[in-house]
């Protein structure tokens, strides 16, 4: 892209983000490593991974903290690094708040303003009140972690911004609040739809938010699918060792338990009637599995790859 | 334990919401032309993506349960509550009634003490409205 291109945000909607062989690199380590895949613009996207996974090295990339080792990141259309009218639509929000601390909440929310062209400020006020917080001069330092916690989401939804990241925002809110915020996530992305990517831990309480879920894991991409396409192609097989391996042999089996003469395996793959019928006959009990159990058998040590 | 505590995350929830809204127009919960929540409305009560509902919402009208008023919302067709209870007798003995009578075989249990308890139970519903 020329620099001279004029950019044209959209209007509504978010924006599509595209990585091609995006690798981000500290020395030897490799955090992001290749990842090739497409963000629909307009999803609420889950990104899940391990600790050190690189989920917090690859948003700091998408909203242009930083810069690719190698590859590169579209966003509109665009490379975001150093493209000052596109950062403007790109919002991270991390669980601190990257907050100047000696500044007050009043101040960090008019800084937060002034940064932002689409910001709401009749949605931050109802946020404020829905976590009983006041913008007034108290210094952000002086607030509790669940305060600030809590102001850094709020600001976030405030932003209205085209992509918005919210890195692991469970932390420091406790359970009402973590529900005022999934509440207000959707309330204002129902009234203006946008990319937002939020990356968890608490994959059951979130899971339904999700539209489309990516796992990551060692800074590559495991898969990038719909949330609800990925429910239905989990299936746990349990029945006689020997009577389960033949089921699944040439099925993707991402993790296998045995207990005496038992096993029991997951499987990502659709069975198909006839799969069914052959496994009942074989005394094989089928049963599906929680995303969040998915995601554990893909993310495990022991995982078959 | 999800934030949207109804739906379970093993299968898909767009489905289980489409079965959801299927029994509601079979029980009669939802009446012929009774307008339904909107997607948005769903989406908020239950906190589910919008597009996850907005899919379910649209296999409900492909499969003509449901139908769509420009601007309005979206309302039951007329005598689908019928349509879905013939559907259900049709699958009766197949989904319900077969797997009990197999597991009353295996169990060795005489076909006519499942009789009688059927019509045991058929007389305390006529007492017990």
């Amino acid at each position: 892209m020329s620099d001279s291109a004029p950019f044209t945000p959209s209007p509504i909607g978010g924006h599509t983000i595209e990585l091609r062989d995006l690798t981000v690199r500290f020395g030897s380590t490799v955090a992001v490593d290749s990842i090739s895949t497409t963000m629909r613009a307009g999803a609420i996207v889950g990104l899940l991974g391990r600790n050190g996974a690189g989920k917090s090295t690859l948003m700091r990339t998408l909203a242009a903290h930083r810069r690719p080792s190698s590859g590169t990141v579209r966003i509109a259309g665009e490379d975001p690094y150093e493209h000052a009218q596109l950062m403007a639509d790109l919002c991270l929000v991390r669980h601190d708040g990257d907050f100047n601390l000696d500044v007050s909440v009043a101040d960090s929310i008019a800084i937060a303003a002034a940064l932002r062209p689409r910001w709401d400020a009749a949605v931050l006020e109802r946020l404020l009140d829905r976590f009983q917080l006041r913008s007034d001069r108290t210094k952000v330092g002086a607030l509790s972690l669940g305060q600030r916690a809590a102001l850094a989401v709020s600001i976030g939804i405030a932003t209205g911004s085209p992509v918005t990241m919210f890195d692991e925002p469970h932390l420091g809110l406790d359970a009402p609040s973590r529900y005022a915020f999934y509440d207000e996530l959707l309330a204002t992305y129902m009234a203006a739809p946008r990319t937002i990517i939020v990356s968890t831990h608490l994959i059951d309480e979130m899971a339904a938010l999700f539209e489309d879920v990516i796992i990551i894991d060692h800074g590559a991409l495991l898969l990038h699918e719909p949330a609800d396409e990925l429910r239905a192609r989990g299936i746990e097989l349990t029945g006689p060792a020997a009577a389960v391996d033949a089921l699944t042999a040439g099925m993707s089996v991402l993790s296998s338990r045995t207990l005496g003469p038992t096993r029991s395996a997951v499987v990502l793959d659709r069975l198909d009637a006839d799969m069914r019928a052959r496994a009942t006959a074989a005394g094989i009990a089928l049963g599906p599995i929680p995303l969040q159990d998915l995601f554990v058998a893909l993310t495990s040590e022991e995982a078959v790859r | 334990m999800s934030a949207g505590a109804v739906f379970d995350d093993r299968t898909a929830i767009y489905r289980q919401i489409a079965d959801r809204l299927r029994e509601d127009i079979l029980r009669g919960v939802l009446a012929d032309d009774e307008q339904v929540m909107s997607t948005n409305q769903y989406a908020a009560f239950h906190r589910i993506n919008p597009a996850t509902v907005a899919k379910a919402f649209q296999e409900l009208v492909d499969a003509g349960l449901l139908y769509k008023r420009r601007g309005v919302g979206m309302f039951v067709t007329p005598g689908c509550g019928e349509r879905l209870r013939a559907e259900r007798r049709a699958r009766f003995v197949d989904d319900v009634l077969g797997p009990v009578l197999d597991e009353a075989e295996r169990l060795a249990i005489p076909p006519e003490e499942i009789v009688a308890v059927i019509r045991a139970r058929s007389t305390t519903a006529k007492g017990h409205p």
